[in-house]
């Protein structure tokens, strides 16, 4: 059976437009990972923003030493700190949207934020 | 004592809009039977109904078409004011409104297919919007919104090319102008 006489000229742009649609969505939800953006601060201002794609080593200076952040295959951890309990080192790797770890001595933090921000408290 | 009688005059169109919400209503039981993979994800095969009524007799009884089809539809199917009905309710006002501004598309252009394309867009796109901020307030579910779209799409284009061939070759019994 041809089905061809029941489409019409613009038919036809609407199906594509719905393919591309769906194409579209599928890259922004499911190949733009649920937590992209990695924001580290120093003293409680902004050091660097900057995407979990890309693996990278960044050094940040804070007043007790250098606090080295490592991000790989789309995920972050503290990989050294100088300060005493090494809590945010401890923390290990950070790949979701809102988990977070802070260095407090040597004043950084470094936060996983995504598209939507969640809540990291709830009173009732 | 005598008795009393209640006599509702029932115009031609009231009897074509229910007859057709009937159709639809019975498409939407049956459909109710088939297994999803996915809740939400169904062949939606009432809303060739609502197109076959908005391209032959306009969007009023298409839009009374619906709104019966989902109300007694949920009643029946004893879902009535459930999260389902709300969902089944916002996805049809979506459509329809899709559906209100679609119509003015020139015709020779953009046939029924477009139509059905698009409202199974709003459709889904309604419901969405309904899960998403009222029922399960996370972007988990939007995760699920390309299987809901790429439903909507092979769905739209099946019900379209339904549409569209019934309309090319009106069956008497369903689309008939004068109640029998």
């Amino acid at each position: 059976m041809k089905y061809h006489h029941l489409l019409r000229p613009g038919d036809w742009m609407v199906l594509a437009a719905g393919g591309v649609t769906v194409a579209s969505l599928a890259l922004a939800f499911w190949f733009g990972a649920p937590g992209q953006r990695l924001v580290i601060k120093r003293g409680g201002h902004l050091f660097l923003e900057t995407s979990l794609n890309h693996p990278r080593t960044i050094d940040v200076p804070g007043p007790l030493g250098t606090t080295r952040v490592e991000i790989e295959d789309k995920r972050a951890r503290v990989l050294s700190d100088p300060g005493p309990r090494q809590l945010c080192v401890h923390q290990g790797w950070l790949s979701r949207a809102g988990q977070a770890a802070i260095c407090l001595p040597n004043q950084v933090s470094v936060e996983i934020t995504g598209r939507v921000k969640s809540y990291d408290s709830l009173n009732y | 004592m005598t008795a009393s009688t209640i006599k509702l005059n029932a115009s031609p169109e009231d009897h074509r809009i229910a007859r057709m919400a009937a159709l639809a209503i019975g498409l939407t039981l049956m459909e109710a039977a088939l297994p999803s993979p996915l809740p939400g994800v169904k062949p939606g095969l009432a809303n060739i109904v609502t197109l076959l009524v908005l391209k032959q007799h306009g969007m009023r009884t298409a839009a009374w078409v619906s709104a019966l089809r989902v109300v007694a539809g949920s009643l029946l199917l004893g879902s009535f004011l459930t999260p389902g009905f709300f969902l089944s309710a916002g996805g049809a006002m979506a459509s329809l409104a899709v559906l209100w501004l679609a119509q003015r598309l020139p015709e020779q252009l953009f046939g029924a297919v477009s139509l059905s394309i698009l409202a199974a867009f709003a459709h889904i796109a309604g419901q969405m919007a309904i899960v998403y901020f009222w029922l399960i307030p996370t972007s988990g579910v939007l995760y699920l919104t390309p299987v809901f779209a790429a439903a909507a799409l092979v769905f739209g284009l099946v019900n379209g090319l339904v549409a569209a061939h019934l309309l090319a070759t009106p069956l008497p019994a369903t689309v008939s102008e004068e109640p029998a």
